[in-house]
């Protein structure tokens, strides 16, 4: 064996612009570069939890085999805090996630939180309203809302498609793939 | 000749009216969606998932085949036409394909494209036929031990041959193998992170996942970027190829399915390696060298047709192991658990009508492709200007739509969002996002493999490794884990962790030649 580097178990450090050193920087902005420490966190956090579920499982009488219900869970909860260890590891030295790229993804600007935040309202919004409303008038405002908040102000056309594409959606799937939907009170009119 | 009688009834089973029209659907809604900006084929799967409570599996199959194939023929467009190509699988297409385009030959590129998903297609399915009945008979006496081994690779190549990160990765995989843990236990009926509430005990449902990631996920990170003005499609007419532009391809066309197949058979990322290792061969075999980097039509060619012969690849690895190598394979592998067929060696013996029908019908469906696809394509280029508020309206849409349908449930819904929320984190922060749909979907029949193992061997260890198979299966899973080490111990080579271009030309370097002209 004449290996030269002797193998190190430490994760690879993708060679992404170090900061550097000696610029003197506020807490807020050493916080911005290193967000991805949440995505850490949230691991951490997701392992004490799959790991506290595991242990306080009561499985004496349940117990089959010699690899019960417990085995796994606690496989992966200390998955999990390995990882989160190791990712919080490799963002301190430098390592960055790529944020994903894509036809209609443009990274130069900062992120629109706006547009995302009224997006996951118009969905929540509409999926409450299916049951009172019925699916294709609930459907056909989460299509109008998603548009508008996606930037479309066509008053004459988005909701004309909204309802069209409702409309058929709901005849796809209740009348011809025998998928029910609930056609509300305006399925009961027409 | 079992395989040729197998084959003739299953063309039998493609070719009743019924069949052939889900073909039909399948391969022009996937080329719309291979088309359309922002949807990939495994996101078109997914959306589509929901039909599957509707209509019979082979028909479902069929479709989903169609919709693969459309899907790639359908972004190798969008590369050539828009120069912004959103899968991996297209990029190489862009390369040539677009500068051909600008200058005026686009009709030429995209017909090389189509004629080389048809050649790729064609040769790929053929190697298909032929190998897949010989692989599900080698694996027909596998059991738990094999089973949870092949799992075991499954989970390593995703995390650690895909993407630039292998703790992100693994991170990824962690996230879905603990959402596959919610609910209850198959073997005991224990509850596992359900926290008391009924509905998460039956579990989170496979299509509520895989639209939640690919779809709500993708529709909100791009709605977080969306481009002010969505780039301009270059304007094309019918594709058509001369006499000295056929002279030129057709020996690219032969050559890139023989590239394709193998590496879309293994667990290394599907079209991505094998599109660019084909445009490396044929740029070093072309006679027109001066041409690469302008608009050479063989580095269109050669890439797409290696690209359809990976999609046939896949197959063969998801119908006779149940391993899926890419992101469409993992959902159509959702798909047969919904239908509760559990891909293998037996599927062969269990659903030989299913199977050989969906083989039959890839060849029906390249046929559809090519006779549609040549003179549809004008009208397919107009699917690039559609307005983005609309597109990724539709997809938020047709996502609820598909998590509804699950159960008729609201909560089903908020689940979905969530997840899409997961999703659109992953994305930030350069998690890949196949991964986790992997370990949902096979999560929880590894740990019945790997707990019936063990309690065949009364709890020893050795119960998982006492198969050739299964060592053999774990010995290349180790040659993986190992791979970066190898690598660094091996003399001059590159050590930096390069991005996603870089890396198959290394290793294509490294089987034909000395790695001598190398350096970084």
């Amino acid at each position: 064996m004449t290996t030269p580097a002797a193998p190190t178990p430490e994760p690879k450090a993708e060679p992404v612009q170090p900061a550097a050193p000696g610029t003197p920087r506020t807490a807020r902005s050493w916080l911005r570069d290193h967000s991805e420490l949440g995505v850490s966190i949230l691991l951490l956090a997701l392992g004490v939890l799959v790991l506290t579920d595991a242990l306080t499982m009561n499985v004496d009488i349940t117990q089959r085999g010699p690899v019960g219900p417990k085995t796994v869970p606690v496989v992966v909860g200390i998955g999990l805090l390995i990882v989160a260890a190791l990712l919080a590891v490799d963002v301190l030295r430098g390592g960055r996630g790529q944020a994903e790229t894509g036809e209609d993804v443009d990274l130069g600007e900062p992120a629109d939180w706006r547009t995302v935040l009224l997006l996951s309202g118009v969905f929540l919004g509409s999926a409450v309203l299916i049951e009172p409303l019925g699916f294709p008038a609930a459907g056909a405002l989460l299509f109008w809302g998603a548009a508008y908040a996606l930037g479309s102000r066509r008053v004459d056309r988005d909701p004309l498609i909204a309802a069209v594409l409702s409309l058929a959606a709901y005849a796809l799937f209740d009348k011809l793939l025998g998928v029910p939907l609930p056609g509300g009170p305006l399925m009961g009119v027409l | 000749m079992n395989a040729l009688n197998s084959l003739l009834d299953g063309f039998g089973t493609a070719l009743t009216p019924l069949n052939l029209l889900w073909a039909a659907v399948g391969v022009l809604l996937g080329t719309a969606i291979g088309v359309l900006p922002g949807i990939g084929p495994a996101m078109a799967v997914a959306l589509l998932l929901p039909v599957t409570y509707g209509l019979d599996p082979t028909g479902a199959f069929i479709m989903f085949a169609g919709i693969y194939y459309g899907a790639m023929f359908g972004g190798s467009t969008t590369s050539i036409l828009l120069n912004t190509p959103g899968e991996s699988a297209a990029v190489v297409a862009a390369m040539e394909g677009n500068p051909m385009a600008k200058s005026g030959r686009g009709a030429q590129a995209l017909a090389a494209a189509a004629v080389g998903h048809f050649a790729g297609g064609m040769v790929g399915t053929l190697l298909l036929v032929a190998l897949a009945p010989t692989v599900a008979d080698l694996a027909v006496d596998i059991g738990a031990p094999d089973y949870f081994a092949i799992m075991v690779l499954a989970f390593i190549a995703v995390t650690s041959v895909l993407g630039s990160s292998r703790i992100r990765g693994l991170a990824s995989l962690l996230i879905g193998l603990t959402i596959g843990l919610i609910g209850l236990d198959q073997m005991t009926g224990q509850q596992r992170l359900t926290f008391g509430s009924l509905h998460l005990a039956d579990g989170v449902d496979v299509v509520i996942v895989a639209v939640g990631l690919f779809a709500i996920g993708e529709a909100l990170w791009v709605a977080a970027h969306l481009r002010r003005r969505p780039p301009e499609p270059i304007p094309v007419g019918r594709p058509w190829l001369g006499r000295a532009d056929l002279r030129r391809t057709w020996k690219s066309w032969a050559r890139g399915p023989f590239i394709g197949f193998p590496f879309g058979a293994i667990p290394a990322g599907g079209a991505e390696i094998p599109t660019f290792l084909s445009y490396v061969t044929e740029k070093r075999l072309s006679k027109h060298k001066d041409e690469w980097g302008k608009g050479a039509i063989e580095g269109v060619a050669g890439p797409e047709s290696a690209a359809s012969a990976s999609a046939a690849g896949t197959l063969v690895s998801m119908l006779t192991l149940g391993l899926p190598t890419t992101a469409v394979a993992a959902v159509m592998l959702a798909a047969f658990q919904q239908y509760g067929i559990q891909p293998g060696p037996l599927l062969f013996e269990r659903e030989p009508d299913l199977v050989w029908g969906l083989i039959a019908s890839l060849f029906v469906g390249m046929v559809l492709l090519l006779a549609l696809n040549l003179p549809l394509a004008p009208l397919w280029a107009k699917l690039l200007r559609i307005p983005r508020p609309y597109l990724y309206a539709g997809i938020m849409f047709f996502a609820a739509v598909g998590a509804y349908a699950v159960g008729g449930e609201i909560i089903d819904l908020v689940l979905l969002l969530v997840i899409g929320l997961i999703g659109f984190g992953m994305r930030r922060y350069g998690l890949p996002v196949l991964p986790a749909v992997i370990g949902v979907i096979l999560g929880p029949a590894a740990e019945q493999q790997l707990r019936r193992a063990l309690q065949i061997s009364d709890g020893s260890v050795t119960g998982l490794v006492n198969t050739p198979f299964s060592v053999t299966v774990y010995a290349v899973v180790v040659l993986l884990l190992a791979w970066p080490l190898i690598r660094k111990a091996l003399p001059r080579r590159t050590t930096t962790t390069a991005g996603a271009p870089e890396t198959p030309e290394a290793s294509e370097s490294s089987e034909s030649r000395t790695p001598t002209d190398r350096g970084v």
